[in-house]
């Protein structure tokens, strides 16, 4: 069954200073099946935060509207779980109170937390680092809090921000494993935005492409990739192919974004 | 010397004292040498000697405790009603939209100059010295609180309100913490100001404090106790001032670098 729908969301952002509106998301469609894993690949600036942002509740679609289990989406809320490319967590709680945020907020006894929290915490390797604050952390390990404390809370959907962007290749590689480790485990629904063709092919059931700004679904492509995936994939001939068909598409909008000769 | 390069601890502290004493010794040179008339300046040892005198024989430790009780009286009062005031503001548009405007006008009204109508309203009571430093304080503490708390990172905003936030703990348990050491670091600065108040407060109109004792030695032009009372409160906004530090940097240690 279809958990998310997003039916003809469209977001245009007023012209500054009286300048022209700017148009970030042309009407875009997309129904994400529950249990499904998709990555939204696009180049910077074509507006696939902005269609995350609007999934989450923390923009407001122009156009168009947002179905999670049916219900419409109005705002922000806990059963959509997000996971954001700059570091979140709150600098003033260690790793473990950073998980227990939500769980706290829903009401859950001291003990109830404590337990949850423990378990993330071992899902995502973090044991002997609990009451450590985010500053003492790598960017990796920061991240890695920051998919805890999303999937503590126990989201329908978890919605993620080209969480990976900021750390380096070699930490990338290894958050990609884990992620799709907890998946594997977990199955939550997942919508996963990134630039990174590889990541993209790497991690989903479902790459869907979007255009250079005005952003819209170029292509929907799905990776029939066996699971559990292991890092050696991404040399075999089939994960190859899938990486050059999506760079030629990519490629495409890449040079319309920096404004080069094809 | 390389731009930026630290110092080391040692050597950092040695370098602050020595300019201590170097200003000592050149106050010395001026007085002893002849150079200034005792009449305008006087000596050091004068100095410390009326010091001694002013604690032995004329009760001025009570000025001294009388003048930190009007200093904190005055700002706890401004604290506790500006610091909440601040944080409504920050957090809320619409009440920032509503005070700001005022508070930003009424800041800039100088504490000394409503002294003569105070002591209208007030008297030259305690009232009075409180409400000097009151004024002083709570204007500034509401503005600097109201942008620190408006200043809080929207991302940690929005990641609250995804793992279910409300309104009402975004406030209280991300614009709160996150503004916290500022706040702190606001409260450390304003107490300071509170100092220059508090002696104004007390050259006109007071029968005790520390301003009271410079005025009387004024009248006697004895240089020697003005100075001595001047340092003293030096020497208590520094204690005060380690002290707020001190206890910013156990409270927050999370906001060091």
């Amino acid at each position: 069954m279809s958990k998310l729908v997003i039916d003809g969301v469209s977001r245009t952002f007023p012209g500054v200073g009286g300048g022209k509106p700017t148009e970030a998301l042309q009407p875009v469609s997309l129904t994400v099946a529950d249990n499904d894993f998709i990555t939204v690949l696009g180049p910077s600036g074509c507006g696939k935060s902005t269609l995350l942002r609007i999934v989450a509740g923390l923009d407001a679609p122009t156009s168009g509207r947002v179905l999670l289990d049916g219900a419409p989406v109005t705002g922000p809320g806990a059963d959509r779980g997000m996971v954001f490319q700059s570091y979140t967590l709150f600098p003033w709680l260690t790793v473990q109170e950073n998980i227990r945020f939500g769980l706290r907020e829903r009401g859950l006894d001291a003990a109830a937390q404590a337990d949850v929290a423990a378990r993330y915490i071992a899902k995502v390797g973090l044991e002997g680092f609990e009451h450590h604050h985010p500053k003492m952390l790598s960017g990796g390990m920061q991240q890695r809090t920051a998919i805890a404390r999303a999937l503590a809370n126990d989201p329908k959907i978890l919605l993620l921000d080209e969480p990976f962007g900021a750390l380096d290749h070699q930490t990338r590689g290894l958050m990609q494993e884990l992620l799709l480790s907890i998946w594997e485990v977990e199955r939550k629904t997942v919508l996963f935005v990134t630039h990174d063709i590889e990541e993209a092919v790497f991690m989903a059931n479902r790459v869907v492409v979007m255009t250079a700004r005005p952003g819209r679904i170029k292509a929907d492509v799905p990776v029939p990739l066996p699971h559990p995936r292991h890092y050696t994939l991404k040399t075999t001939p089939a994960f190859s192919a899938l990486k050059a068909r999506l760079t030629e598409d990519i490629r495409g909008e890449a040079l319309k974004v920096a404004a080069l000769p094809g | 010397m390389r731009p930026l390069t630290p110092v080391p601890p040692g050597r950092k502290a040695a370098l602050g004292l020595a300019f201590f004493v170097l200003f000592v010794i050149a106050w010395g040179i001026a007085t002893f040498g002849g150079f200034v008339s005792r009449t305008f300046l006087a000596d050091p040892l004068t100095m410390a000697r009326e010091g001694y005198a002013l604690f032995a024989q004329h009760g001025f430790a009570r000025d001294v405790a009388i003048t930190i009780w009007r200093v904190l009286g005055g700002f706890v009062l401004a604290a506790a009603l500006a610091v909440p005031l601040g944080i409504a503001m920050g957090a809320y548009k619409p009440v920032e939209a509503f005070f700001e405007p005022f508070v930003s006008f009424a800041r800039y009204l100088p504490a000394s100059a409503f002294i003569p109508l105070l002591i209208l309203w007030a008297g030259i009571g305690e009232m009075q010295k409180l409400l000097v430093i009151f004024i002083g304080s709570f204007f500034q503490i509401v503005l600097m609180v109201a942008v620190q708390v408006g200043a809080t990172r929207r991302d940690l905003v929005e990641a609250a309100y995804t793992l279910g936030a409300t309104s009402r703990s975004v406030v209280r348990r991300v614009l709160l913490p996150s503004a916290a050491p500022a706040i702190a670091e606001t409260l450390r600065l304003v107490l300071g100001w509170a100092w220059t108040y508090v002696i104004v407060a007390e050259l006109i109109g007071a029968s005790s404090g520390i301003g009271h004792m410079i005025t009387d030695s004024q009248a006697l032009l004895n240089t020697g106790q003005i100075i001595f009372g001047i340092i003293v409160i030096g020497v208590i906004g520094l204690v005060s001032d380690f002290l707020f530090k001190w206890a910013n940097q156990r409270l927050f240690p999370w906001s060091l670098s």
